[in-house]
């Protein structure tokens, strides 16, 4: 029973309790097991090829020297060389044959020794490798995956933003016939999910004609029922006097929801716009079966490819994941508590 | 800013027109209109369409010039000459994903809402920075399927770092993704790793709901810490673990692209499960069934109500206990 007390206990003791650091020692381990796996990700990213080819790795990216030595064209690589009567030298490696290595003095090019290979250490140094980055948008046409991803997921947020609030504006402030009907099948859809209705989803995409195009990927996705029930719920918390009021004033209807109720709703627009964002970023089954020409590939679509085609090209594939998963992470480091809060309150995504 | 107040003014004569025509109350239709034509198009119409996929044979995509086949697709699913030995099945892998998704969805819901609520009860206990730590854990939900099994499978990879940790203790390196019992231990493993941060998260709010005073009761009367936990803590919380399981099971059920990216489907047909199988018979083949397809996600769809209807009686039966207490 006493092992159970660490789970249990709600109200704190002055003095640290074993249970505490129990608890402690969880979390503990809890985030190594959540942040470890991303770190190791990040850091390798920065590793240059031959450092992500060494086995067993290392947590930094360390690679080995090179040197310029007058006579080779090429930079050489620099070792630690334990000579035969046992003293060490820094030498650069000039050529290789077998096991035998011929070292040169970097500083004398004139002076080679033959030595075994294991008479050799590689001297490395901590070397970040920006070129994963920067040749990403050089050397592939990364520039354009970022283009649509970012694309899709700004338009199709304020689309979602829009048709959404102006639903919800009609299901809070109006009173017409059928309007508990609309809700209902609005709200219905948050039981189908759109794995079920794959098939027939690239048919009709297909037959509006925006198969491969961006638009074939934003408009499926914008009607969202939790979007409509999570403005829904604020927008009945505005007063009805207030557009009362406006309407005494000769105001359309269209300047009320824009100019009164879509910005008293910002708390709630702006929790459904951090989670239109995050959904749009990260889609990939609709993008996949729409998407099939990779000038229209979306971020998450280049990754999948890439990592099927470029089996070895470790070095660029963890560039991108990392330049893919960076923007989710610093949304979610500056809105933590916002994103936290609006899912255990409205059990959103 | 100004681009924005001049595209909605635009707009504004056509509801000034919508008004006069069906006046103040009904023109509540001119503004779910553009939300309810969305849903209709690629909601409701693909709805119907599939039953008439699943309905109808050849590989033809519309859906008009296909030969209605009637219940062929389904029997073609379920045709097997031994139900006891699923090789003998007409379409084995089809019976291979649904085995598949049902170990996987029984392992995973059970695991991750297991995990998901010792989180939570260790989160609910005084400890500083909760803010920090309930990140720590939902931090995973918030990336991209594709990214989960790209940081996953870098570790997992051959020259990765577990198998370093393998060979630095003298013991030899494991193919862990193209080893089927461990392609789908970490199938599972990973799954849970990305999304138990989100039921962590609905588990604490139920937590955080249950009112102090009944704990400070509880330690007056000198109850257990396990007396607590059954008595008070567990039947409180029953309402959002029934929501947490069978949401949880809803999800496992369509489980896809985690995983796929991951493995694959592989080795074999190891981790292939029943979206997957749907994705590769309507998609990905040479040949694209999808009347085979639509009829597996009918039989998905049929499933997948019986768990939401489940869910409902569940809820309602807490519910009615609760206030029946």
């Amino acid at each position: 029973m006493k092992a159970l007390d660490f789970l249990l206990r709600t109200r704190g003791r002055q003095r640290l309790h074993w249970t505490d650091v129990m608890s402690y020692a969880y979390l503990m381990v809890g985030l190594f097991v959540m942040f470890a796996p991303v770190l190791w990700l990040v850091v390798s990213s920065f590793k240059t090829e031959s450092a992500i080819g060494q086995f067993p790795p290392t947590f930094l990216p360390y690679s080995q020297k090179t040197v310029a030595v007058e006579g080779h064209a090429k930079p050489l690589p620099l070792y630690k060389a334990t000579l035969d009567d046992g003293s060490q030298r820094l030498m650069a490696q000039a050529s290789r044959m077998g096991i035998m290595a011929t070292m040169v003095d970097p500083a004398n090019p004139q002076d080679t020794v033959r030595i075994n290979i294991r008479q050799r250490e590689p001297v490395n140094e901590l070397k970040f490798a920006w070129s994963n980055y920067t040749d990403l948008f050089g050397k592939f046409t990364f520039g354009v995956y970022l283009w649509n991803s970012v694309f899709i997921t700004v338009v199709a947020t304020l689309l979602t933003l829009l048709i959404n609030s102006m639903a919800a504006f009609a299901l809070s402030k109006y009173r017409f016939k059928g309007q508990k009907p609309v809700f209902l099948l609005i709200i219905a859809t948050l039981m189908i999910p759109p794995t079920i209705i794959l098939v027939p989803v690239f048919l009709v995409i297909n037959e509006v004609g925006l198969l491969n195009n961006l638009w074939g990927v934003i408009l499926p996705a914008i009607a969202t029922p939790t979007g409509v029930f999570l403005l829904r719920q604020y927008m009945l918390t505005i007063p009805d006097e207030l557009i009362e009021a406006a309407r005494m004033d000769h105001a359309s209807e269209w300047r009320i929801y824009w100019r009164i109720v879509l910005p008293l709703s910002a708390p709630a627009l702006a929790v459904l716009a951090i989670f239109s964002v995050m959904w749009r970023w990260n889609d990939f089954l609709l993008p996949l079966i729409v998407l099939s020409q990779s000038q229209h590939f979306t971020l998450q679509l280049a990754l999948n490819s890439f990592q099927g085609e470029l089996n070895t090209q470790w070095h660029y594939l963890l560039a991108m994941t990392v330049i893919t998963l960076l923007p989710v992470t610093l949304v979610f480091a500056f809105l933590q508590r916002y994103i936290t809060t609006g899912i255990a309150s409205a059990g959103v995504k | 800013m100004r681009f924005l107040a001049f595209f909605f003014d635009l707009l504004e004569p056509i509801f000034r027109l919508g008004q006069k025509w069906l006046g103040l109350s009904r023109l509540g239709w001119l503004f779910v209109a553009p939300n309810l034509l969305v849903i209709s198009v690629f909601t409701f119409l693909p709805i119907l369409i599939n039953i008439v996929y699943a309905t109808t044979g050849g590989v033809n995509l519309f859906p008009f010039q296909r030969p209605f086949t009637g219940a062929e697709n389904f029997q073609i699913l379920f045709e097997c000459t031994n139900y006891l030995d699923l090789s003998t099945c007409r379409k084995d892998v089809f019976w291979r994903a649904i085995a598949n998704t049902l170990k996987f969805s029984g392992l995973q819901v059970g695991l991750m809402v297991l995990l998901s609520l010792v989180t939570a009860l260790v989160l609910n206990r005084k400890i500083m920075g909760r803010g920090f730590w309930r990140g720590v854990f939902f931090y995973p939900v918030l990336l991209s399927p594709v990214v989960v099994a790209l940081i996953w499978k870098w570790l997992l990879q051959n020259q990765g770092v577990f198998n370093a940790s393998l060979v630095a203790m003298n013991m030899p390196p494991i193919e862990w993704l193209t080893d089927a019992g461990w392609a789908f231990f970490w199938a599972v493993f990973v799954s849970i790793w990305a999304h138990m941060g989100f039921y962590t998260l609905i588990l604490l709010a139920g937590l955080q709901a249950i009112p102090n005073d009944l704990y400070e009761a509880a330690e007056m009367d000198r109850a257990s810490p396990w007396r607590t936990l059954t008595r008070i803590t567990l039947p409180l919380l029953m309402p959002n673990l029934i929501v947490v399981l069978v949401l949880a099971a809803i999800r496992a059920v369509q489980v896809f692209d985690e995983v796929f990216v991951l493995t694959g489907g592989g080795p074999g047909s190891a981790t292939t499960f029943i979206v997957q199988f749907i994705y590769q018979t309507g998609f990905a083949e040479q040949i694209h069934l999808y009347g085979l397809a639509a009829a597996a996600s009918l039989a998905l769809a049929a499933f997948l109500v019986v768990l939401t209807l489940a869910q409902l009686r569940l809820t309602r039966a807490s519910e009615a206990g609760q206030k029946g207490r």
